[in-house]
């Protein structure tokens, strides 16, 4: 306690124990740092990793507008291979851990992940079934197996919600893990067939898919993924303190104001669209849904109005950096980068928990 | 009449849940599965009112009701005149707090964090606590005797500074009344003491109304000034403690022989079961 409050207190004869609390950062501070210092990270991460990778790259020439750009290798390399994949890896990267923190926060389960209610299962089958009968419609910028991955999601999403709502109820969340559940070994089930009964290289393809890539060859899937996100972000914005209270339970939530049915509604439909736009952008990328929220809970604490705005920072920088060890670890060899998430981030998560305990 | 239940029925198997759940397991929608029946009880302002009776016998659907967490099927419940039914969740939970049985947070929140909480119906959508929260949260704290705990991990406290922890959190919500659902069920003796002084003090200092679920009798008749017995979801009794805690009324509600009488060095009526009759 700083010395004017020590006065005050022995002025106003408050009781002994008030002199043990420790100085506490008010929620603002806190606030402010984390998003400060995760922002950085984050920047750090965009900006950096464009300019590295298997082939070294110039900034001026890339940025040099005197040479056309068919001829500006650098130019070609920076905007076409890497800007498009670090951009994407940023959103894809926020809208996983912000949605593995929902999850978590609204199953009241640590080991809910993003694809634990089968929107991913889902939008896996959509793409599988537009990448093997090879179907090819599409509208706007959105081309095909986006756009079959993300129905295959909403399908799942209103399924899941449809049995896991009662009458004017709150969800119950044992129903919700449950079919979820059912419905991710249902789905996969009729992925291994659709893909039993492909040739080989309707396999290869998208079994590829599902291993989740970042390299969406253009800017287009992006500017198709972002309103969703963005919807998604700001149905999130609504949520965090709410979040806390529904982590002690619906009753005790509802004691302390929160209307739950709308509040686990709000929760559950947002985390679902921002997993079924990153999903239908870059296939179901494992680990940055449930890892991402771990770590920062073990860095910030466990209050979602720090935990989901630094989740989402920290998410991109995570996911940017893993595409960037994707690219060039094996270089020329490109790795998919779900491959290499679990990979780096399963024992940096490890080490932080045992030198936790 | 600060709250009260007007004519309260409710089943959880009910007309509204059984057509989107079907019954609850070993529940019969058609038979009488009513967790209570025509239910009235009025809590005067700055009473303190005990809740009786046996295992399943309605208490905390009872309290669920009160607090609003349940809606009645038939009757009402009103806080200050105004239907509770009409009310919405933030207009309530700033005048009533609960406090559970138990409370399991699902992440290891501090208990600061735990009591912070309570400023949440007070609370713009996104307004973040302020120095008067934190003034709130402090004083809630010290009254509970929880201040040194602020900092520490709530799943790491036993279980009597769980229940007091969430007491604190309780009254953070500054509440003009607080529900409280067996709050000394997991406490040892001298717990079950230090947690009924504080809410006597919180009742007669703050004027905080209070009704309180419990099965321990010789808490009630130290605590309580009003009575309701409880029995398979119907009032039993209700009224002043001396009146309505006799040996006949224990033997209805409990099935068991007591002897019940004053205890001059207790200062109130206390109750020693004999056997089961």
């Amino acid at each position: 306690m700083s010395p004017p409050a020590r006065v005050a207190a022995s002025a106003r004869q408050v009781p002994a124990q008030v002199r043990e609390l420790p100085a506490i950062r008010p929620i603002r501070t806190r606030l402010a740092i984390t998003i400060a210092g995760f922002g950085a990270l984050a920047l750090a991460a965009c900006l950096l990793t464009p300019l590295l990778g298997s082939t070294r790259i110039s900034l001026t020439r890339a940025f040099d507008r005197s040479i056309p750009f068919a001829d500006n290798v650098d130019a070609q390399i920076f905007f076409v291979a890497r800007l498009p994949r670090v951009l994407s890896g940023a959103l894809v990267g926020a809208a996983l851990a912000t949605a593995g923190v929902v999850f978590q926060a609204l199953l009241r389960n640590p080991l809910a992940t993003p694809f634990t209610l089968g929107v991913s299962a889902g939008a896996s089958l959509g793409a599988m079934l537009v990448l093997i009968f090879g179907i090819s419609i599409g509208f706007g910028p959105f081309s095909a197996v986006p756009l079959a991955s993300f129905a295959g999601a909403a399908v799942a999403t209103a399924i899941v919600y449809r049995l896991a709502t009662p009458y004017r109820r709150a969800m119950s969340t044992a129903v919700l893990l449950l079919a979820g559940v059912t419905l991710n070994s249902f789905f996969s089930a009729l992925i291994m067939f659709v893909q039993y009964i492909a040739d080989f290289a309707q396999a290869y393809r998208a079994s590829r898919w599902l291993m989740g890539d970042l390299d969406v060859g253009s800017y287009q899937p992006i500017i198709a993924a972002v309103p969703l996100v963005a919807v998604a972000f700001a149905m999130f914005a609504m949520l965090p303190a709410a979040l806390n209270v529904l982590s002690l339970g619906p009753d005790a939530a509802a004691t302390r104001g929160v209307d739950v049915v709308r509040a686990q509604r709000l929760a559950f439909f947002s985390a679902s669209l921002a997993t079924s736009a990153a999903v239908s952008l870059a296939g179901p990328i494992g680990f940055v849904g449930i890892v991402v929220p771990h770590l920062v809970r073990l860095m910030v604490g466990v209050d979602h109005r720090i935990v989901l705005p630094a989740s989402a920072l920290f998410g991109a920088a995570f996911l940017v950096v893993c595409d960037l060890g994707a690219r060039t670890l094996l270089a020329p060899v490109e790795l998919p980068v779900g491959v290499l998430t679990a990979m780096i981030g399963g024992p940096f998560f490890l080490w932080l928990l045992v030198r936790r305990a | 009449m600060t709250l009260s239940a007007d004519r309260l029925s409710y089943s959880y198997s009910g007309p509204r849940n059984h057509v989107r759940q079907g019954p609850p397991e070993g529940g019969h929608y058609d038979g009488a599965e009513f967790a209570l029946r025509d239910v009235s009880v009025s809590v005067a302002p700055g009473s303190l009112t005990g809740l009786l009776g046996p295992n399943g016998c309605g208490k905390t659907t009872l309290l669920k009701l009160l607090a609003g967490v349940l809606k009645p099927e038939l009757g009402s419940v009103r806080l200050k005149e105004r239907e509770l039914r009409v009310l919405s969740a933030r207009a309530i939970a700033q005048q009533i707090a609960v406090v559970p049985q138990e409370t399991h947070p699902a992440f290891e929140f501090t208990v600061l964090e735990m009591v912070l909480m309570g400023r949440h119906p007070h609370l713009g959508a996104f307004q973040l606590e302020g120095p008067d929260d934190l003034a709130i949260a402090r004083e809630a704290l010290v009254a509970t005797g929880t201040a040194h705990l602020a900092s520490r991990s709530y799943t790491t406290l036993s279980g009597g500074e769980k229940q007091r922890v969430v007491i604190a959190s309780a009254l953070a919500q500054k509440p003009k009344v607080l529900l409280l659902d067996e709050p000394t069920a997991s406490l040892d003796l001298g717990y079950q003491l230090e947690i009924a002084s504080l809410l006597k003090e919180l009742n007669r200092e703050r004027r905080v109304t209070m009704v309180l679920a419990t099965h321990d009798l010789n808490l009630a008749a130290s605590l309580c000034d009003t009575l309701v017995l409880l029995r398979e979801g119907h009032v039993l009794m209700q009224g002043p403690t001396n009146e309505v805690l006799t040996s006949a009324t224990v033997q209805q509600l409990y099935g068991v022989i007591a002897d019940v009488s004053f205890h001059e060095r207790a200062g109130h009526v206390t109750v020693i079961p004999v056997r089961r009759q």
